[in-house]
C-alpha cells in the first residue's frame, strides 16, 4: 500500500510494464526527455532509453499508424495522445485501422497497441484541451475503451490494458491527475472490462465514470446527509460495457442517473439509457435520467463550472428521479 | 471551366517535364526504350542470366493475364469490383523480383503483380473482391500484409514496421532486412504519406517508398496533386528520390535493388518514382473516356512495357517463338485455376463477421452473435418448408 497522485500511479504502472515486457514501448509527443506535459512518463526514458520511450514528431495520425506498423511487427506500443482534443488527427489510423486490421485478417493479427489519452475539464484550459471524445471510440467495433477513476485503478488498469491483445484507448481523467489516494500493488481488484459499485444504496443509482465517479460520490455523501441513500456505480470500462452490476443496481434501486462530461446527444449515457430500458424495463420506477455536458462545443474556461455537471445539477436529477 | 483544369495530354507532360528539369534533378533511369533498345545508364544496371532475363517476361505475361481474368470475372457478376493494373506489370515485376526472401512489402490494393512474384497465392486478392473475405492471409509469413484500400495509410504502417526492423538490428549486411511500400500519385497528397516521409527519415527506417505514378489518381490528374513531382520532393524529407520508367521492367527492378540494399545497410529511406501509365479505368466501376481520350492512351500503348521487352528478348536471340508460345500457355494455365478456384470460393457463415473483432469476444458481441445465427436459421428454415 502507498499513496500516491493518479499521475504517479501511472508511471509506476508503465514502469512495471516496461520492466516485465522487453517488446513494450512508449511513444508519443514530449514523452521522453520532458516525461510527458503532465509528467506521466516522467524518467522513464532515462531509465529505459530512447529506444524504449520514443519521443515522436509532432504527427498524431503518425503516432498510431507507426504504432501499428511497430505492432506487426511484434512490438506492444503504448502512445500518448497529448490531449483529448487533439485525438482526431489520427481518427482515420484509430478507426479505419487500429480498429479494423485484426478482424480484416481473420483473426490472424493482432494489434497490442495503447492508446493513452488525458481527457475531459475542469483545469481552466483553453480550447481543445477539455474534451470527451470517448463515444466516437466506443461506437468504434475492434477498440476496447477504458477509464480509470482513482489511482488504484489508474495503476493496475495500464498494466491490464498493456497484457491485452487487442487495442485499447485509454481515458485518463486529466482533472483527477492530482488527487491522492492509497495504491494495492499486491494484486488487480477488477478485471479490465469489470464495472464496480463505489458506494451501495438504495434511492437510485448513479452512473459514472473517470471523472464524474468522484463527482457521483460526493452527491451521494450530500444526499445521504438528507437520508437519501445513493448507490454509485463506476463503469470503467466504455467498450465492452459490463452490464450485469448496472442492471442489478437498477432492479435494485429502480431508478438511475448517468453523469457524464460529454455532450448528453448519442453520448454513453444514451446507449446507457436505451440499453437498460430495453433489460429492466419492469423495474424502473421512472425514466433513466441523463447529467452531462450540454450539445456545445466544449466553452470557455470560466463557463466550464455551468458546462460541467456539478454536484447540485446531480442532486436535482436525483430529486427529479424521486419524484416520478 | 479553364484549360487549366483540364488534363494535359500525356506527350505534353513528359515533354515539359524533360524541358523543366532543373539542373541538378536526377536523370530520368531508363535501360530499355519502349523501341526495344538497351540504353546505359550512369549509376544503374542489371546481369541476369538468360533464364532469368525470360522469367522476367514470363512474370510480365503472366501478371496481365491474372489481372485481365480480373476485370473478365467482375464484369461476369462473379466479383465486386477490380482494380486492374494493366500497364504497371513493368513497375511491379521489375520491383517485385527486386526483393529479397526477407523483405517485408506493404500494397495498396492494386498490386497483384508484386504478389505474384513474391511466390504468394493470389486468391486472396479475388476473395477480397468478392466479398468472400477482407483479405485476411498469414502476413506474417508471407512477408506480404494486406492490402490497404484506404489511401496512404499503409505507409504509416510500413515506417512503424521499418523502425522496428531497426529496433530489432536486421539492418546490416547482405542479410538485413528492408521493406518496401507501394503506393500511388494520388497518396501522396495524403497527410499520412508526408507523416510517413517524416518518420522514416528521422528515424533512418529500412524503408523504399514505391510510387507507381499511374498518371491518376481516379479522374484527377498529376497536375492536381502536386506541383513537384514525388522523386523531387523527397528531398525536401532528407531522402534519396529516383525517377524511374515504370514501364521498363529492366530499371525498375534496378533501382528497386539499389533502393532495397541502401535501407538493408541501414542508409536510411528513399523513394522511387515510377512513371507508368493506368491503361485501364480506376476500378470497374470507372468511366475513364469522361476525363481522358484515346490520343493519350495510344501514346501509352506505343510505351507497353511488355512489347518492349519481348521486342528486345528477341533481338538479343534471348527467348524465341517456341519460348513465347509456352508461356502464353502457362499463362492461360493459370488463368484456367484461377477462375475455377474463385468459382469455387465457398460463401462466408455469418458469423465470420463476428468472430475475429477481438481476441476474446465480449459478452455483449455474443449475445449479438447468437441473435443473428438464430435469426438466420430462421429464415434458412423458412425458405425450407
Amino acid at each position: 500500500m502507498a499513496t500516491m497522485t493518479m499521475v504517479k500511479a501511472l508511471n509506476a504502472g508503465l514502469r512495471r510494464i516496461l520492466e516485465e515486457d522487453d517488446k513494450a514501448l512508449i511513444m508519443g509527443e514530449d514523452v521522453g526527455r520532458l516525461g510527458g506535459v503532465f509528467r506521466v512518463t516522467d524518467a522513464l526514458q532515462k531509465d529505459f532509453g530512447a529506444e524504449r520511450v520514443v519521443d515522436t514528431p509532432l504527427a498524431e495520425s503518425g503516432i498510431i499508424g507507426t504504432a501499428i506498423g511497430l505492432a506487426l511487427r511484434g512490438y506492444r506500443p503504448i502512445c500518448e495522445i497529448q490531449f483529448d482534443g487533439f485525438v482526431y488527427p489520427a481518427f482515420d489510423q484509430l478507426v479505419s485501422q487500429l480498429a479494423k486490421i485484426p478482424n480484416r485478417s481473420g483473426g490472424r493479427v493482432r494489434l497490442p497497441v495503447v492508446v493513452r489519452i488525458p481527457y475531459g475539464g475542469g483545469i481552466g484550459a483553453i480550447e481543445h484541451h477539455s474534451e470527451s471524445p470517448e463515444a466516437y471510440f466506443a461506437h468504434t467495433a475492434g477498440l476496447k475503451v477504458v477509464t480509470c477513476a482513482d489511482p488504484n485503478d489508474a495503476y493496475w488498469m495500464i498494466r491490464q490494458a498493456a497484457a491485452s491483445d487487442d487495442p485499447v484507448i485509454f481515458f485518463e481523467p486529466k482533472r483527477r491527475y492530482h488527487a491522492k489516494a492509497e495504491v494495492d500493488t499486491t494484486g488487480a481488484p477488477l478485471g479490465l472490462h469489470d464495472a464496480r459499485v463505489a458506494r451501495t444504496g438504495s434511492a437510485a443509482t448513479l452512473i459514472a465514470y473517470g471523472p464524474t465517479v468522484d463527482v457521483a460520490l460526493n452527491a451521494a455523501s450530500a444526499a445521504a446527509e438528507e437520508g437519501v441513500e445513493l448507490e454509485v456505480v463506476d463503469l470503467r470500462s466504455l467498450s465492452p460495457i459490463d452490464w450485469e452490476p448496472l442492471e442489478a443496481s437498477l432492479r435494485k434501486t429502480g431508478r438511475a442517473i448517468v453523469v457524464h462530461e460529454a455532450p448528453g446527444t448519442l453520448g454513453m449515457g444514451s446507449e446507457i439509457a436505451a440499453r437498460l430500458s430495453e433489460r429492466c424495463f419492469y423495474s424502473l420506477e421512472a425514466p433513466v435520467l441523463r447529467v452531462t455536458g450540454y450539445d456545445v462545443p466544449y466553452p470557455a474556461s470560466r463557463l466550464e463550472d455551468d458546462y460541467l455537471p456539478n454536484l447540485d445539477r446531480v442532486l436535482d436529477a436525483v430529486d427529479r428521479s424521486l419524484e416520478y | 471551366m479553364g484549360s487549366v483544369d483540364r488534363p494535359r495530354p500525356a506527350k505534353k507532360t513528359a515533354k515539359s517535364r524533360r524541358n523543366s528539369a532543373s539542373a541538378n534533378e536526377p536523370e530520368f533511369v531508363q535501360l530499355l526504350t519502349p523501341e526495344g533498345k538497351r540504353r546505359s545508364h550512369p549509376d544503374y544496371d542489371v546481369t541476369f542470366t538468360d533464364e532469368e532475363y525470360r522469367g522476367l517476361y514470363r512474370d510480365l505475361v503472366i501478371t496481365r493475364e491474372l489481372d485481365a481474368q480480373g476485370t473478365a470475372l467482375q464484369r461476369q457478376g462473379q466479383l465486386g469490383l477490380w482494380p486492374s493494373l494493366l500497364g504497371q506489370e513493368a513497375a511491379q515485376v521489375g520491383s517485385g523480383r527486386a526483393l529479397k526472401p526477407q523483405d517485408t512489402v506493404f500494397p495498396a490494393y492494386r498490386e497483384l503483380g508484386v504478389q505474384w512474384c513474391r511466390g504468394l497465392d493470389i486468391i486472396s486478392a479475388f476473395s477480397l473482391f468478392r466479398g468472400v473475405d477482407l483479405g485476411g492471409r498469414d502476413t506474417a509469413a508471407d512477408r506480404f500484409q494486406m492490402y490497404e484500400i484506404v489511401i496512404a495509410s499503409q505507409t504509416l504502417h510500413a515506417a512503424g514496421y521499418a523502425m522496428g526492423v531497426a529496433k530489432d538490428g536486421a539492418v546490416g549486411g547482405d542479410d538485413g532486412e528492408a521493406v518496401i511500400v507501394y503506393h500511388g500519385d494520388g497518396a501522396t497528397s495524403e497527410g499520412d504519406f508526408n507523416e510517413a516521409l517524416i518518420w522514416a527519415g528521422v528515424f533512418n527506417a529500412p524503408l523504399v517508398f514505391f510510387c507507381q505514378n499511374n498518371q491518376y489518381a481516379i479522374s484527377e490528374p498529376n497536375t492536381r496533386q502536386f506541383r513537384v513531382p514525388p522523386h523531387r520532393r523527397a528531398e525536401g524529407f532528407g531522402l534519396p528520390g529516383v525517377h524511374v520508367d515504370g514501364n521498363d521492367v529492366l530499371a525498375s527492378y534496378a533501382v528497386t535493388e539499389a533502393a532495397l540494399d541502401r535501407a538493408r545497410a541501414g542508409e536510411g529511406p528513399s523513394l522511387i518514382e515510377a512513371f507508368t501509365y493506368r491503361m485501364q479505368p480506376h476500378t470497374t466501376s470507372d468511366d475513364a473516356t469522361r476525363y481522358r481520350d484515346e490520343a493519350e492512351l495510344d501514346y501509352w500503348r506505343a510505351k507497353d512495357p511488355i512489347l518492349r521487352y519481348r521486342t528486345w528478348l528477341e533481338a538479343e536471340s534471348l527467348a524465341d517463338a517456341d519460348y513465347f508460345a509456352a508461356v502464353d500457355d502457362e499463362a492461360a494455365g493459370e488463368v484456367r485455376e484461377l477462375r475455377q478456384r474463385v468459382m469455387d470460393l465457398p460463401d462466408p457463415d455469418v458469423t465470420d463477421m463476428f468472430d475475429a473483432v477481438y481476441t476474446e469476444m465480449p459478452a455483449p458481441l455474443r449475445a449479438e452473435r447468437a441473435e443473428a445465427v438464430a435469426f438466420r436459421a430462421s429464415l434458412d428454415e423458412g425458405s425450407e418448408s
